[in-house]
């Protein structure tokens, strides 16, 4: 370790003291959206949810540049984490987004909603990134491609969004205004609660993975040295 | 020309080679032996530049134009016809007087004749005598032959064997083989790798 | 312009296999073929213009697939990949030229297919031509460049549509409104732009994908 980081038992509880905090903001503090009532309350997780997971993805195709530019050879295995806490978080967005269009729009899925269809996508790109890494040895080549497909999903991000907004000239103008809430006193309080909460447990469950991956590593060397 | 200091290789948590040293001085010529599995095809990649190490360092004083390389694979497309192959290679590697330098080469390893029929209908000797030709057509600095008399007949090893001696001093060679009696008259060292 | 002389040696030899081989060329044009019969049995009733124009860009998309599926395969199956690293040319030369070739491929295929399109089901305007070319740009971009990284995988022409796929989105997005609304300006530039962006990134990263 390089760096002085902040040790895990910290980061685990702080992770659990925020996001009990959220949860408590969320459901006691901030006030019922007028039109949706109570379930609106399930938007402030979907978005920071789905900011923790852009977040992990950025990571991801930061780490992939670093494997690249610097060979650093810790960065491969840091990259890989990034999009799998990624993948987890997108996971719960579908959820949530799902959730959320059903209690908006009395439907399970909604394909005017532009965030989550384009997380669709993303969803789709970062679960063809596993099957790629899976199915190529460990090894120097299975770093390359894995990084250059991360690095992919970064460009993919703006340049899906921008698609599926054009996309909606050619479909029936059939518009829902995503109404979240006017932004202001509790609420901002709320979503920026539970934002901070998302993003320290993200990196939580991050380095936890990646604490067990390299410790897995380590001991399989020892192993190895010991034969 | 090539210095290997503590060379090692690990595709994943799999170990190929450890602890590998190796001086190769210009006009070299050190044969490289060992048991299936040894590391000797994964060594020979490290220096054809194919493959980077894991561990220790290389130094190579030889540009990717400088370098042949021959392997297990014959890298020649079998759709095509030998000239075809030689013509792309040469002009890959922009070898002055390229027309010239293929006949010679065909002509010499005798494979003239046989210079429009696709590779495919070759037999395995005849390709290995085409990836021979591959492999000089540049003229490079530093060879880097990973079993090369393997699928030639008696003939084929003579001509391989003119031609090496030919080289011999001019031109830096590695050569990996299990089979070393063959090139122990041209060898100034030798690298035994075990597994 | 050694970089040309290089792509244009590389290229030459992508053709030449094809020319020896003919394997690539047919099955796409048969297969644009077949699919479009299996639309009309698809679509109930009598499909509208929109409709079919759906459908003529998923035919295009898969037969394309088709043809990348095969880019890399005489690169797998003869090895020859090691070949073209160790030669002293750039690779994104490698990239591009395999890219040009399927450009070619694809291209062929679709003067066949887009007039056979017209006589089955509706007949195509001058924009739907451009998104044609400039969505085909992209997709052989791109679709090359996946091609090489599904090659040295072990699911191989499985891996190949799951990684390009969602990639080819935009694509879609950008033909798909080109040739359906009355001023197709602005989808054609959101084409062109994916096309840059993405020859960009595929042609500075490709070194990666083939080289340690």
């Amino acid at each position: 370790m390089g760096r002085t980081r902040i040790p895990l038992p910290a980061l685990a509880v702080s992770s659990v003291v925020l996001v009990t905090t959220a949860l408590a903001f969320v459901f006691f503090v901030a006030p019922n959206d007028q039109s949706l009532g109570f379930s609106q309350r399930i938007f402030y997780f979907h978005v920071s949810i789905a900011f923790a997971a852009y977040a992990c993805f950025i990571c991801g195709a930061w780490q992939a540049l670093r494997h690249l530019w610097k060979r650093d050879p810790r960065a491969d295995l840091a990259s890989y984490v990034c999009v799998h806490q990624g993948l987890i978080f997108g996971t719960m967005v579908l959820i949530t987004g799902s959730i959320w269009a059903k209690v908006a729009w009395g439907r399970w899925w909604i394909w005017s909603e532009d965030e989550l269809v384009l997380f669709l996508v993303l969803y789709l790109f970062y679960c063809a990134y596993f099957m790629l890494r899976f199915s190529v040895d460990p090894g120097p080549q299975r770093a390359n491609l894995s990084a250059v497909y991360a690095l992919f999903g970064v460009v993919l991000i703006p340049v899906s969004f921008s698609a599926i907004r054009l996309a909606r000239a050619y479909f029936h103008p059939q518009v829902f205004t995503l109404h979240g809430p006017n932004f202001g006193g509790w609420i901002l309080v709320t979503y920026c609660m539970a934002q901070a909460a998302m993003l320290v447990l993200a990196y939580t469950l991050y380095r936890l993975e990646i604490g067990g991956k390299r410790l897995d590593v380590r001991l399989r060397r020892l192993r190895e040295a010991l034969a | 020309m090539l210095t290997a200091r503590r060379l090692g290789k690990r595709y994943g948590e799999k170990r190929v080679l450890r602890g590998i040293d190796l001086a190769l001085p210009r006009g070299g010529f050190v044969v490289v032996t060992g048991p299936n599995g040894a590391g000797k095809t994964t060594l020979l990649r490290i220096c054809a530049g194919l493959a980077q190490p894991t561990e220790g360092t290389i130094e190579r004083q030889a540009a990717r134009a400088q370098v042949g390389y021959l392997g297990h694979e014959p890298l020649v497309y079998r759709e095509l016809t030998a000239l075809e192959n030689l013509e792309l290679y040469g002009r890959l590697y922009r070898v002055p007087e390229r027309r010239e330098r293929i006949g010679m080469l065909l002509e010499r390893f005798g494979l003239w004749e046989a210079r429009h029929d696709r590779v495919a209908s070759y037999s395995r000797g005849m390709t290995q005598r085409l990836a021979l030709c591959r492999v000089l057509l540049h003229e490079p600095e530093l060879l880097v032959l990973d079993e090369p008399y393997s699928a030639l007949d008696e003939a084929g090893a003579e001509l391989l064997d003119a031609q090496l001696a030919e080289l011999r001093g001019e031109r830096t060679c590695l050569l990996a083989t299990h089979d070393p009696a063959h090139v122990r008259p041209l060898a100034s060292g030798a690298l035994a790798l075990s597994t | 312009m050694t970089y040309v002389r290089d792509v244009g040696a590389l290229a030459r030899k992508d053709l030449l296999l094809e020319l020896r081989a003919r394997d690539t060329l047919p099955a796409m044009l048969l297969f644009v073929a077949a699919i479009f019969v299996v639309f009309h049995f698809a679509l109930p009733g009598t499909p509208s213009k929109l409709e079919t124009t759906g459908f003529l860009w998923v035919a295009i998309l898969f037969t394309a697939l088709l043809g990348l599926g095969r880019a890399f395969v005489p690169e797998r199956e003869q090895r020859t990949m090691d070949g073209l690293v160790l030669a002293p040319c750039d690779r994104s030369a490698i990239w591009l030229a395999k890219s040009l070739a399927t450009l070619a491929f694809l291209a062929a295929a679709e003067v066949v297919a887009l007039p056979l399109y017209a006589l089955f089901f509706h007949g195509l305007g001058g924009a739907a031509v451009a998104a044609v070319i400039l969505a085909d740009l992209g997709i052989c971009a791109v679709g090359t460049f996946l091609g090489a990284m599904a090659v040295v995988t072990r699911a191989r022409d499985l891996l190949l549509p799951l990684l390009f796929l969602p990639l080819a989105m935009p694509i879609v997005v950008g033909a798909v409104g080109a040739t359906v609304v009355d001023s197709p300006g602005r989808y054609l530039g959101f084409l062109a732009l994916y096309d840059l962006l993405f020859a960009v990134v595929c042609w500075a990263s490709f070194e990666y994908v083939v080289a340690e």
